[in-house]
């Protein structure tokens, strides 16, 4: 089986989200990579070194520079007329993308998948993780996204693919890009951190968000999250919600601070390797899933666990 | 201008969803169903650009079982004119939901159709791409915001912040939770809702086969977690994390 996976990237660097994509578009043979954006030739060398890829596809075109999905989407289905899957990342651009390249392949989208089980059967979470369903697909072709916390990193050097230019001018001219807003942070990224610390509600303001999160996250080199109802308040940026509707991330540690533990936020992080939860009330469902509780007012514990470390 | 909400009957977010004995499936028997709540925030959505003066006639479609027509007289009673069920028993993929909107788009001929950006059932997120795809418009998913002049500016959560784009006329937007807060009906407008308009259909009436892609082998819960311990202080708990090997 041949594979096309779409390569997520920024214009400079290849996104790490491709790197789990590729593995699990190994478990389903030859992994062919599409790199769609404008002078991306610097990102298309890059993703010629991901262990596993045997071929690099590259279209630059300006319509494809911020990756609108009316602009790639058509490049995409026209690249699967030689491809019998095509393997996404389960991120914000894959899943703009991934759907209306099913749709013009009239394929229904495998969306999100924690494992390969065999060439068109599938595990994914429905229900907010509640529940894990085994799919199999009845197309020929496949479209697919990934969970890519599900599935380990392909090695980012040592491959040694081809690089094919592909011509592509088919911007349909329905939709252009206007701005990104990106939120600035010294800090890694949520994705791929190995420590997360993450604020609820509880904290009460944005001001009283950051004057004890950051600092604690600065002594143990962790990532910021938070639940939506603290994206919500405004205490931090869309781009910090973790759950089914926000992030998923699986790090090493992940520490709950003053989030209750709705199923939609649990959806996010249950499969964190240890989890921490801090909260007032010792009911919150969240120490239900925490492998280490402390019961308390995180306005006194964390400024003394901040101090401590 | 006229705008199509699409909307889903599912499980209520409060409920704790549970897998059945024989692993056919989540149990839904006498459990709470409501509509989808990024559904809720698109039917706000179009009643605020009809109060705006923006939209002129807001048309609701759910595709489902003939229970749904409860979640349509949700939106009827919000603020939606008129509604068509499509009803069928059978569980429809995004894909064929997809078909099915994309025919009554042609019929209805709206300038803008808004879809939650998923159903909190499947968690697919797939339906409103697909809707664009078929009508070959452009899409503006995830949006936190809408502005409409001759051309519809949106503003999309994404991984790295908030990204806007401009979409040319019509166009489809899918809502993500921070577009709005979605109001509550008020009892005189569910009364005045049930003699609003409601027609009811199947898929046969558009063409579409709605006929699985996908075959269910089997749903099972997820691995559960190990029973954790409570810590009694701060001291406690830096012990535990010199342990993990995350503090010195
Ligand atoms: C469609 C849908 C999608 C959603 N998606 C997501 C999602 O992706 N991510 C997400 O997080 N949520 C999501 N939610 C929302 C979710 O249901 C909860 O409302 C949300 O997670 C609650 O956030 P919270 O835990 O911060 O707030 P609360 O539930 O209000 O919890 C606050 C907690 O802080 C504790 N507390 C209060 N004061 C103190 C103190 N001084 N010290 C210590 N503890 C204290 C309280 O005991 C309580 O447990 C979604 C909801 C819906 C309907």
């Amino acid at each position: 089986m041949s594979v096309l996976i779409l390569v997520e990237h920024d214009g400079k660097s290849v996104k790490d989200a491709t790197l789990a994509t590729v593995t699990a578009a190994t478990k389903l043979g030859e992994v062919h990579a599409l790199v769609a954006g404008n002078n991306a030739d610097g990102v298309a060398q890059s993703a010629a070194k991901i262990g596993g890829v045997s071929k690099v596809y590259v279209a630059n075109a300006p319509a494809l520079e911020h990756q609108l999905a009316e602009a790639v989407a058509p490049l995409i289905a026209k690249l699967m007329e030689s491809h019998d899957a095509f393997v996404a990342p389960a991120t914000t651009t894959g899943k703009n993308i991934a759907p209306r390249v099913a749709a013009l392949l009239d394929v229904m989208q495998i969306s999100d998948i924690l494992s390969v089980e065999g060439p068109d059967t599938f595990t994914r979470p429905i229900y907010a993780g509640n529940a894990v369903a085994t799919v199999r697909s009845k197309d020929t072709k496949k479209v697919i996204t990934v969970r890519t916390t599900a599935f380990e990193k392909a090695a980012a050097e040592g491959g040694l693919a081809s690089v094919e230019t592909v011509d592509w001018s088919g911007d349909p001219g329905t939709s252009s890009f206007v701005s990104l807003e990106a939120s600035e942070s010294e800090r890694p990224e949520l994705t791929s951190a190995k420590i997360i610390v993450s604020g609820g509600r509880a904290f009460g303001s944005s001001e009283q968000f950051h004057s004890l999160l950051d600092p604690l996250a600065d002594k143990l080199g962790a990532a910021v999250g938070a639940s939506r109802a603290a994206v919500d308040a405004g205490y931090a940026p869309n781009d910090y919600q973790v759950g089914q509707t926000g992030k998923i991330v699986a790090p090493e540690v992940y520490i709950a601070i003053g989030i209750s533990g709705a199923i939609q936020h649990l959806a996010g992080m249950k499969d964190s390797k240890t989890i921490i939860a801090i909260n007032k009330d010792e009911e919150a469902p969240i120490f239900q899933v925490a492998d280490i509780g402390l019961v308390g007012d995180l306005f006194k514990i964390v400024p003394e666990l901040t101090k401590k470390l | 201008m006229k705008v199509l909400v699409a909307v889903k009957r599912v499980i209520d977010f409060n409920v704790k969803p549970r897998v059945k004995m024989d692993g056919s499936g989540v149990d839904l028997a006498n459990v709470k169903m409501s509509m989808n709540p990024f559904d809720e925030i698109a039917v706000e959505e179009a009643i605020r650009l009809k109060e705006k003066g923006v939209a002129t006639e807001i048309v609701a479609v759910s595709i489902g079982p003939a229970k749904a027509q409860e979640t349509l007289r949700t939106a009827l009673a919000m603020g939606a004119d008129r509604a068509i069920l499509v009803q069928t028993d059978e569980e429809v993929e995004p894909l064929a939901v997809a078909k099915i909107l994309a025919k009554i788009a042609e019929e209805e001929q709206p300038q803008m159709v808004i879809l939650g950006k998923q159903a909190i059932d499947d968690d697919n997120n797939a339906t409103g791409q697909m809707l664009a795809a078929l009508l070959g418009w452009p899409q503006g998913t995830f949006a936190s915001k809408i502005e409409i002049a001759d051309v519809a500016t949106v503003t999309r959560e994404v991984d790295g912040g908030l990204e806007t784009v401009k979409l040319n006329l019509p166009a489809v937007v899918t809502t993500d939770l921070r577009l709005n807060e979605p109001r509550y009906a008020s009892l005189p407008n569910i009364m005045k809702a049930k003699s609003k308009p409601l027609v009811a259909k199947s898929p046969g009436d558009y063409g579409v086969e709605v006929a699985r892609r996908l075959e269910t082998l089997k749903v099972v819960e997820p691995v559960k977690r190990q029973a954790g311990i409570t810590v009694g202080s701060v001291d406690d708990l830096v012990g535990k994390l010199k342990g993990l090997g995350i503090a010195k």
